[in-house]
């Protein structure tokens, strides 16, 4: 009896703190686990009995790298349960500084956590030696994600100036100006990277995944909407626990999430536009097609051309809503509180975000549901992976773990996020 | 410190959300020169590269709230010729310290099906609690150009120059006009430490202290201001109670509001 095991006590280029275990016995892959051991830091116990205006600063600091998701999830879940409704510029205020959250997290993304699988390097910094130019712009695209997040922020890491109702401060028309020259390169950059990740070298790998996301009327999905999928769901966010459990593993501190009646599911760039491409902008719908990306993209590896595509949209969206701003006349819109139970979710670049609150009569948190994009996609990426091994059973060692934790990449993984959660072993026997 | 080889850089991560080592990766007009400098010897987040056992400078991020992770930070400790603790999970436990005032076993039940899965320690506890540190930087999230200065002063053998006075200076400095005064708005500015350039003022609201306690804080003083301005009890425990609610002058104040 042959057994072998592929083991990564602490992976790598992710957010967080995680590990990897696959076990196979007689050239079959016998138990996978994506470990996830960074320790558990309980908001949602901790936000009970506080005001539903701390929602946005609390939650931001579950994550450092998509604060505003959190902001924007539980933004919109308080303004559900007081039934108000943020619009016009407010609202497009809001997915222009979530556009800098995705042009900051994809280029962090493409160029510094996964184009080093594909280009066999350890890091970007390593990268950068060979590739300085493509490194350089990549930054600069970073860069400038983070500069529209300073500007109605206040800050790029946990933003200051976003509020149940709106904003504290709102940003003139002029503030922008300097903004357009940028984000056209930015476009124009992000353009040239469809073209780049899209030459990368592809394993042969797909799988039939049930892709999850929002879906909005009349734009590609950032903040609200239905949840849809590929296999026929259509729920609006009050059914959605109706939908979906989240269930708790020993190997890991952040809980599974699976769909009550299909399982396991997928959410992230890829569910995105395989649901909504209709709704990219113009140019990132031209850049999908140069490249022959074509829906259903069903190779999780090729989510890095897609979070290409979806940084070339973030940059049009941007431009969009900056040359459409006007100055609102108030910064946020009035909010009384009273009690009642608020759903919210948005899209964060690494998949839905979930939240849910229940609030007594002056605002005040009851109770608070908070489901990560991460802990939805625990499930997908260990079978992924079963998967992977299994038909790839021939290689080293070194080159399956390294492809393993290639395939968790490919998921823009975010521990901190689900530990409200990675470790790569394989075990050959 | 003086090198014949470049000083090699470690970064790791406790109990936290990412951020404050996800400024070095933000450090985007710097990032380059600062890799020039230094060797990244073991930087998770950003590399699967590995080297050595021993490191010039350890930036440790997250608070101790696990058994394993308060034997880990002696390990990172040994392995180490300078420590510096960055952002507030480190310097003061963190929002997750909020457990520090209930019983963590409570929280457990809340979040997880299975608590018998989950080992956690009853409190979040600050880095320096457990070893010896040799600065502290403040902030949630830091400063990236804090963070800057820090690594090179410790490079060039210099003080750092951070000041501990209050977010007051930050804003006379911005030229914000004083949201308590002016405004009647709650701020926290007047007992925390810069840091952060003042931004919340700058936004029209009131500083909620991301970098803690300054050096000697009068909370006292301050709670009767907020008081003056319609504050109730509630609301003051509640904004000592935040991000560096574990830090003394701030624990020991929101005690007073207790239920």
């Amino acid at each position: 009896m042959r057994s072998r095991t592929i083991k990564v006590d602490a992976l790598a280029r992710v957010e967080g703190e995680g590990g990897l275990f696959v076990k196979i016995k007689n050239r079959m892959v016998v138990d996978v686990k994506l470990n996830i051991y960074e320790p558990p830091r309980f908001f949602e116990a901790f936000l009970r009995g506080r005001m539903y205006s701390e929602a946005p600063d609390i939650t931001a600091r579950i994550c450092g790298i998509c604060p505003i998701a959190y902001q924007m999830s539980s933004v919109t879940a308080m303004e559900d349960a007081f039934g108000i409704k943020v619009d016009g510029q407010l609202c497009a205020l809001r997915r222009l500084i979530y556009c800098g959250e995705w042009i900051e997290s994809h280029a962090l993304h493409i160029f510094f956590l996964h184009a080093p699988d594909f280009l066999g390097y350890e890091d970007a910094i390593r990268m950068a030696k060979d590739f300085p130019e493509a490194v350089e712009k990549a930054l600069k695209l970073k860069k400038i994600g983070n500069e529209l997040m300073i500007l109605i922020g206040g800050r790029e890491i946990h933003p200051i100036n976003v509020k149940v109702g709106g904003f504290y401060r709102v940003p003139a028309r002029k503030d922008f100006q300097p903004f357009v020259e940028q984000l056209k390169w930015a476009r124009d950059f992000a353009i040239d990277t469809v073209k780049l990740v899209a030459g990368f070298n592809f394993p042969d790998f797909e799988r039939d995944y049930e892709f999850v996301a929002l879906r909005h009327p009349d734009e590609y999905p950032l903040i609200g909407g239905r949840l849809v999928s590929n296999k026929g769901l259509d729920i609006s966010l009050q059914e959605y626990e109706r939908h979906f459990e989240e269930t708790h593993v020993p190997h890991s501190t952040s809980l599974h999430s699976h769909h009550l009646q299909h399982g396991e599911y997928h959410v992230g760039p890829m569910a995105r536009f395989n649901l909504n491409c209709n709704q990219l902008s113009p140019m990132a719908k031209q850049a999908a097609v140069d490249v022959k990306l074509k829906t259903p993209v069903l190779n999780p590896f090729k989510s890095i051309i897609v979070r290409a595509v979806e940084t070339v949209f973030a940059c049009e969206e941007a431009l969009r809503i900056i040359e459409q701003y006007e100055m609102p006349e108030n910064p946020s819109v009035e909010v009384t509180p009273h009690a009642g139970v608020g759903f919210g979710a948005s899209e964060a670049p690494r998949g839905t975000l979930y939240h849910r609150y229940r609030l007594d009569h002056n605002g005040r948190i009851a109770d608070a549901k908070i489901v990560p994009p991460t802990s939805q996609n625990q499930k997908v990426i260990e079978s992924d992976l079963k998967e992977y091994v299994s038909k790839n059973m021939a290689l080293s060692n070194d080159k399956l773990t390294w492809q393993c934790e290639q395939a968790v990449r490919n998921y823009d993984p975010c521990i901190s996020c689900s530990c409200h959660f990675l470790k790569l072993h394989i075990e050959r026997e | 410190m003086s090198h014949k080889h470049k000083p090699k850089l470690a970064v790791w991560k406790f109990a936290s959300c990412d951020g404050c080592q996800l400024s070095l990766l933000d450090c985007e007009d710097e990032l380059l020169a600062v890799a020039g400098q230094i060797e990244i010897a073991n930087f998770l987040e950003a590399s699967r590269a590995v080297t050595g056992r021993s490191y010039d400078i350890s930036l440790v991020e997250g608070s101790i709230t696990t058994p394993h992770d308060a034997e880990r930070i002696h390990k990172i400790r040994r392995a180490s010729k300078v420590l510096i603790t960055i952002g507030a999970c480190a310097t003061a436990g963190g929002i997750q310290a909020l457990r520090n005032f209930k019983d963590v076993r409570d929280f457990t039940n809340i979040v997880y099906a299975n608590p018998s899965y989950i080992e956690t320690l009853n409190k979040s506890t600050p880095i320096s609690d457990h070893i010896y540190v040799d600065f502290e930087l403040r902030g949630c999230p830091i400063n990236k150009y804090q963070l800057v200065e820090v690594l090179s002063a410790f490079l060039f053998e210099r003080k750092p120059n951070i000041p501990k006075h209050s977010v007051c200076i930050e804003c006379k400095q911005r030229g914000n006009i004083c949201v308590m005064v002016a405004h009647g708005t709650p701020c926290l500015g007047p007992v925390t430490q810069a840091g952060c350039g003042a931004i919340c003022p700058a936004y029209n609201r009131g500083c909620y202290s991301c970098f803690g306690p300054k050096e000697t804080p009068n909370t006292g003083s301050l709670s009767t201001q907020w008081k003056k301005l319609g504050a109730d009890g509630d609301s003051l425990m509640r904004a000592f109670r935040g991000f560096n609610a574990y830090a003394d002058p701030f624990r020991k104040e929101s005690e007073i509001y207790e239920k």
